[in-house]
């Protein structure tokens, strides 16, 4: 039986109370180093035989990456890049591990309006209880990465769980034990920083100037960290937002709820507002966060 | 994604959330046993370990092979889950993406079961026993070595060889498999024989 | 491998050609990745392709497909040129100074003694001079123009910088670059390592290639040493294992081979073969060729073969050509002369060259039994799969048995991996429905013909009707009791000369080591190699101990390591003529003046004087050989050769076809396409996702990589308006396939003397069963010839022409 229990948890969504997190565990984190992945997808297999999923076989569509996105069974993928370095002159094959980043202030859990479908445990892992999951796809909205989907076998959300069944019984996560060359490394976060600063030094001996790690302040930082060979570019690599943060659609909700649920008035107001900016359109807008935050600032 | 779905779930079944949410900020004590079962259980707690060897290729990474079934009376065993076994000084526990998915070869649904005949001319198998298939390659085997054997050649000399049947050994067959097959295969003279190395 | 897996982790260099280890082997490229986070190793990638291994490499230079002899002749030559050599390794444990007769030359890419209509060599120059003392002649100051160096020298000279551009397609500065990366390893304290696997392996000169980079291994004194080495990665999980055993035509158990029809007895057997030393006090390790065999020979026979029928010597068949191969077999069936075939585990019919030829083959045979776990093409070769497999099953005769056996998972035994390692595993699971493990399918076949045999007599049924075949239950042998046999046990009690009331060795007992072995019939061993595998101290494959002292990466300890667990072949050469190693670091045995000793089991007797007894055990010289006398039928020294199809004309020798001696088959020649009709350099090649045409049948793996692709540049994509992810027909003068297009970065064109050349790119994993996508081999498009010394297929480079085409297929 799982030892994470209610007492772990530090964050719910939906959920205004801050829980007690009596217990406190050690800061867990992943790296992923880019510059040693081969891009064999072992860490796809694992997930998929670790979580007992399965997908449909696909077909090619002229590249290496399979399936060809992120899916409600496929919680982790490999993205590859073939990028022409402007000052070698050199092909380099970026080849990124995605999947959840487990953000330490995790925008899911935030613009998640099912209180518990969203939780954070106190090693910072953030988890998905699909029983209190209603499918609405805010979650998706909310994640400055793009990672979770919907399951069409029962329409709730899915992602990475940074395999929190086998974390809790002090096994590193399904990804990172098969990895064959090292990219994925799992342990404690002070002590994936250590290496990743280790491999920083490595890889800015061997020419590559900008290397670092990719922990980004915007999300409070990560407990999935990347080392890069060009940290300054993390757009290179598949798309990894450079600056990822929060949308303040997101900030507005959780306010909003906790007022509203307080009162318990103006709820459908509430409602008719939130269908429209989060699930309204797939995409949000510049004017969409525009007018988020002015509805903020209006509510605070 | 099913967005006219959620849609609806969120609507109907919110409002009980916020409800919650609200008595929690308010104080009250929630049940929050449910996240005891939030996260899945350990599906390996009681499994039974066996070690061996991935199949693929000449790495030859360690695997421990997760079993249900605690060898009781009743209870049939099966291979649930495979994985690297960090004691093996080559692999360290770490497995590539075939060694990673090695269950769905055990559970693969081409595994052949049984026995298989196809008819010259026939555009089928058909499931025969073992002793029918067996009987019969027996037979071949013979007629073709007593007719094709070669004792003598041209120049009179003992050579001992048959020539007209041949034999393509495995790859991924144990060492104790090679040499129960040499032994049948040279004790009956064959030399046409070869194995995976060549390609 | 001459070293480990483990053992990578110890070098400076890593020189993956030939090869892609990231893609093939991910976890044995692990110590790829150590050698580099821990010692700041070095990787160097050479590949047509950007690989995976590329994708990790400090350096990749682009070479075409085929012309790695000129690349390797071209490093050879920049070390000699710049004096990169390590002196007193060459001048210690190579050939470098021995005297070639004269009459031995080399020229227009042929040596002496060619003739054309035989395409064969008579070798008789092909040799060292030998002194009246019966040793070869030396001259160590190797001032002697006839010595093995200076020809090398001379037979290098005309690969330059220049020429290797043109020949390879690299560009000179890349060339250039990578050349003093693995000069620098010269140094005593610096070491390479080759990882090299079928991209060197599947071409007409492919034991050449190998050689080439072997030479230059020996020149830098990176053989014997940690961290060095040839490592052959090898492709299955048992490939070492069933070549260790002799399952091939010409091959008896521990690399001994079968008599030729002209060796009528034991004495003409054993004339040519347990060579006498060529250099006085030399091991020449093969002068105990007769004990080995004739312990296999009791294994075989037992109690039949005794000191009176020779051990039973006419019991083995004798050869007539050198070896029947699978294109022998093949071409043999298509000609009508088989009758029967077993594959066992094995799929010819996507794994051979040219599958029109292989169905038309198999379709001749009047039987045809496939044992395996999973579906196989071959078994199905005669079931009509639309264009994947476009045949007629009426016209079809041959009965077809499919046998269903056990996987891994069921089985219990040992394989032996690239690094010599024997390891013993466990079943886990019961045979699903009637599966049967292939012991018991051959125990039963042996069991019936034995029997039939006894009843009925027939064609020289001795060899059947007496073979040794000692197991408790006769119909079942245990996995254990097989390996009980493979390790070798005395069969007669040995007195101790010294000591009539002792014994040397006592009857039953199993052998400690092939150093007890007997010629006089007084002991078995299936296999001498494997002597040691399992002793009276039992099962030593299934040893798990992790100790590691000195963190070499030996791990001794763990299961077992043929030759005697030795772990680095050749280990005597990790130190200098005295004894004392190259590299303290990296120290591996040593001479502490009256024994070695150290971290590994020594080749030379452990009071062998180092001055005295050289490390290369097996050669008679007690030496490695730069030239190798006539041991190789194209050559003491590797010459590029274009491949069969190829793009441009041999600079070095444009008269030259191909390798001169490569054998072809009478029809194969006429289906080799030129480069005016088929203008496209072909190479196919493994992906990291899948493994041969298992992994098709992986749910898994075949959604990493569910369908046939073929990969090409944006160059030649746009040249042919060719979209990624749109339908191409690829086509040689064998046949054609459709296949979705990846276009990519990865694959540049080359120019190559003059000429720009294409490559295209074809993976192999699919057929039509299976859970992946139907799909076409890329066997369909690959020639029927194979290297002129061991017959592996030119898969690795050949021609084809590539079209966009509208539409899916079914």
């Amino acid at each position: 039986m799982a030892t994470l229990q209610s007492q772990d948890i530090v964050r719910r969504s939906a959920t205004t109370f801050t829980p007690p997190a009596a217990r406190h565990q050690i800061k867990v984190a992943k790296l992923i180093d880019v510059s040693k992945c081969i891009g064999c997808k072992a860490c796809q297999a694992a997930c998929l035989e670790w979580n007992n999923l399965r997908e449909d076989v696909g077909v090619n569509v002229g590249q290496y990456q399979n399936p060809h996105d992120l899916t409600a069974n496929s919680w982790t993928l490999m993205r590859f890049t073939e990028w022409v370095n402007p000052e070698t002159d050199n092909l380099e094959w970026l080849i990124r591990k995605d999947g959840c980043m487990h953000c330490e202030d995790p925008g899911c859990l935030k613009a998640c309006p099912s209180p518990g479908a969203i939780v954070q445990y106190s090693n910072g892992i953030v988890d998905f209880v699909s029983e209190n999951c209603i499918g609405c796809g805010y979650c998706i909205k909310g994640c400055p990465f793009n990672i979770p989907r919907i399951s069409k076998a029962d329409s709730k959300a899915y992602k990475c769980t940074l395999c929190v069944d086998r974390v809790s019984v002090g096994q590193a996560p399904a990804c990172a034990k098969s990895c064959p060359t090292q990219a994925i490394v799992f342990g404690t976060k002070e002590a994936m920083l250590e290496h990743a600063a280790g491999r920083v030094t490595d890889l800015k001996s061997r020419g590559y100037k900008n290397a670092g790690i990719y922990d980004p302040p915007g999300v409070g930082g990560t407990h999935v960290m990347y080392v890069l060979h060009h940290a300054d570019k993390p757009q290179i690599y598949a798309s990894l937002p450079n600056n990822p943060a929060i949308s303040p659609i997101v900030g507005l909700w959780k306010g909003t709820v906790k007022y509203a649920g307080m009162a318990a008035l103006g709820l459908m107001a509430v409602f008719g507002f939130m269908h429209h900016v989060v699930a309204g359109p797939n995409e949000v807008t510049e004017e969409d966060e525009e007018n988020a935050k002015k509805l903020k600032d209006a509510a605070e | 994604m099913n967005m006219q779905l959620s849609r609806r779930a969120f609507l109907g079944r919110t409002g009980a959330g916020i409800a919650g949410t609200a008595l929690g900020a308010l104080g009250f004590g929630e049940v929050e046993s449910a996240y005891a079962q939030a996260v899945r259980p350990f599906k390996l707690a009681r499994t039974t370990e066996t070690r061996n060897t991935c199949t693929y290729c000449s790495v030859a990474c360690g695997i421990i092979m997760y079993s249900m079934g605690d060898g009781s009376k009743n209870a049939k065993s099966a291979v649930i889950h495979i994985e690297g076994d960090p004691d093996h000084p080559v692999n360290r526990g770490t497995l590539c993406p075939k060694g990673a998915a090695l269950l769905d070869y055990v559970h693969s649904e081409t595994r052949l079961k049984y026995p298989m005949y196809r008819k010259p001319g026939s555009d089928k198998f058909e499931r025969v026993t073992w002793d029918f298939a067996l009987d019969r390659i027996a037979q071949l085997m013979k007629a073709d070595r007593d007719a094709n054997f070669i004792e003598k050649n041209n120049d009179g000399q003992t050579v001992n060889r048959w020539t007209t049947t041949g034999f393509l050994a495995a790859s991924a067959t144990t060492n104790e498999t090679a040499f129960a097959t040499y032994k049948v295969v040279r004790s009956a003279g064959m030399v046409v024989f070869d194995n995976q190395a060549r390609v | 491998m001459t070293n480990g897996w483990n053992d990578i982790k110890n070098t400076d260099l890593v020189v993956i050609m030939g090869g892609n280890a990231a893609e093939a082997h991910p976890c044995g490229f692990k110590w790829v990745t150590e050698a580099k986070a821990h010692r700041g190793a070095k990787l160097v990638v050479v590949d047509p392709r950007f690989t995976r291994s590329a994708a990790v490499a400090d350096y990749y230079a682009p070479i075409r497909q085929g012309t790695d002899i000129a690349f390797l002749m071209g490093v050879i030559n920049y070390c000699i040129q710049n004096e990169k050599v390590q002196w007193d390794y060459v001048k210690a444990f190579t050939n470098a100074s021995y005297i070639v007769k004269e009459g031995f030359e080399y020229s227009d890419g042929l040596f002496t003694g060619y003739d054309e209509s035989r395409r064969d060599y008579n070798r008789s120059t092909w040799d060292y001079e030998f002194g009246a003392d019966g040793f070869a002649v030396v001259d160590e100051t190797l001032q002697n123009p006839r010595c093995v160096w200076n020809l090398l020298k001379k037979h290098v000279a005309t690969y330059t910088p220049e020429m290797v551009e043109r020949i390879c397609g690299t560009p000179k500065d890349k060339f250039v670059a990578v050349a003093k990366m693995i000069a620098e390893t010269s140094a005593k304290d610096k070491v390479m390592t080759s990882m090299y696997a079928l991209g060197w392996t599947q071409h007409s000169k492919g034991s050449q290639n190998i050689r080439g980079m072997a030479m230059l291994q020996l020149i830098l004194g990176n053989i014997g040493v940690r961290g060095g080495g040839m490592n052959a990665l090898r492709g299955h999980s048992n490939i070492q294992g069933l070549t260790d055993i002799g399952l091939m035509s010409n091959l008896i158990p521990g690399y001994l081979t079968l008599p030729t029809e002209r060796e009528a007895d034991i004495n003409a057997y054993m004339s040519t073969r347990g060579f006498r030393p060529q250099r006085p006090g030399q091991m020449s390790f093969w002068q105990n060729y007769k004990k080995f065999f004739v312990s296999f020979q009791k294994s075989m026979w037992g109690a039949a073969a005794t000191k009176d029928n020779d051990f039973a010597y006419d019991y083995l068949p004798k050869l007539d050509v050198p070896a029947y191969d699978v294109l022998r077999a093949f071409d043999l069936m298509h000609q009508g002369k088989m009758n029967g075939y077993f594959c066992q585990g094995f799929n010819p019919l996507l794994s051979f060259p040219n599958k029109r030829k292989l169905t038309a083959a198999l379709s001749k045979l009047k039987f045809l039994v496939v044992f395996d776990p999973l579906e196989t093409e071959t078994a199905r070769f005669w079931e009509n799969h639309g264009e994947f497999n476009d045949v007629n099953p009426a016209s079809i005769q041959t009965e077809v048995f499919q046998l269903p056996t056990t996987c891994f998972a069921e089985d219990e035994g040992s394989l032996t991996n690239s690094s010599r390692w024997i390891q013993w595993h466990w079943p886990a699971a019961e045979p699903p429905g009637e599966a049967k493990t292939d012991i018991w399918i051959m125990a039963q076949l042996h069991l019936k013909l034995k029997a039939m045999y006894r009843k009925d007599g027939g064609k020289f049924p001795d060899p059947i009707v007496n073979l040794h075949w000692p197991y408790r239950l006769p119909n079942d042998p245990q996995p254990e009791e097989i390996a009980r046999e493979l390790n070798g046990y005395v069969v007669e009690n040995v007195p101790d000369p010294n000591d009539a009331t002792k014994l040397v060795l006592e009857r039953g007992k199993q052998i400690p080591t092939f150093g007890v072995l007997r010629d006089d019939g007084s002991t078995a061993c299936g296999c001498w190699i494997y002597a040691g595998i399992y002793t009276e101290a039992g099962n030593m494959m299934a040893r798990r101990g992790t100790a590691d002292p000195g963190d070499t990466g030996a791990y001794s300890q763990w299961a077992f390591s043929w030759p005697a667990n030795r772990r680095i072949l050749y280990n005597r050469a990790s130190a200098d003529i005295n004894g004392k190693p190259w590299d303290e670091s990296r120290k591996l045995i040593w001479w502490n003046g009256t024994n070695w000793g150290g971290f590994d089991i020594p080749d030379i007797a452990p009071t062998a004087k180092p001055q005295d007894v050289g490390p290369f055990i097996m050669n008679p010289e007690g030496v490695s050989r730069l030239f190798t006398r006539g041991m190789m039928r194209d050559g003491p020294f590797p010459v590029h050769y274009e491949p069969f199809e190829s793009p441009i004309a041999n600079p070095i020798a444009p008269k030259v076809r191909g390798n001169p001696v490569a054998r072809v088959f009478r029809g194969d020649m006429e289906q080799f396409g030129d480069s005016k009709e088929f203008p496209y350099a072909a190479t196919s090649y493994r992906l990291t996702e899948h493994f041969h045409f298992w992994t098709k049948h992986v749910w898994v793996n075949a959604v990493l990589q569910p369908e046939f692709f073929v990969e090409i540049s944006e160059e030649l994509a746009k040249e042919k308006k060719i979209a990624s992810g749109g339908w191409v027909r690829v086509w040689s003068k064998r046949g054609s396939v459709k296949a979705k297009a990846v276009v990519t970065k990865r694959i540049r064109p080359l120019v190559c003397d003059g000429k720009t050349v294409h490559i295209v790119g074809i993976p192999i994993h699919w057929g039509f069963t299976g859970a992946a996508k139907k799909g076409f081999g890329a066997n369909m498009l690959t020639p029927f010839v194979g290297d002129a010394n061991i017959e592996t297929p030119e898969y690795k480079a050949f021609l084809v022409d590539v079209e966009p085409i509208a539409g899916a297929q079914v």
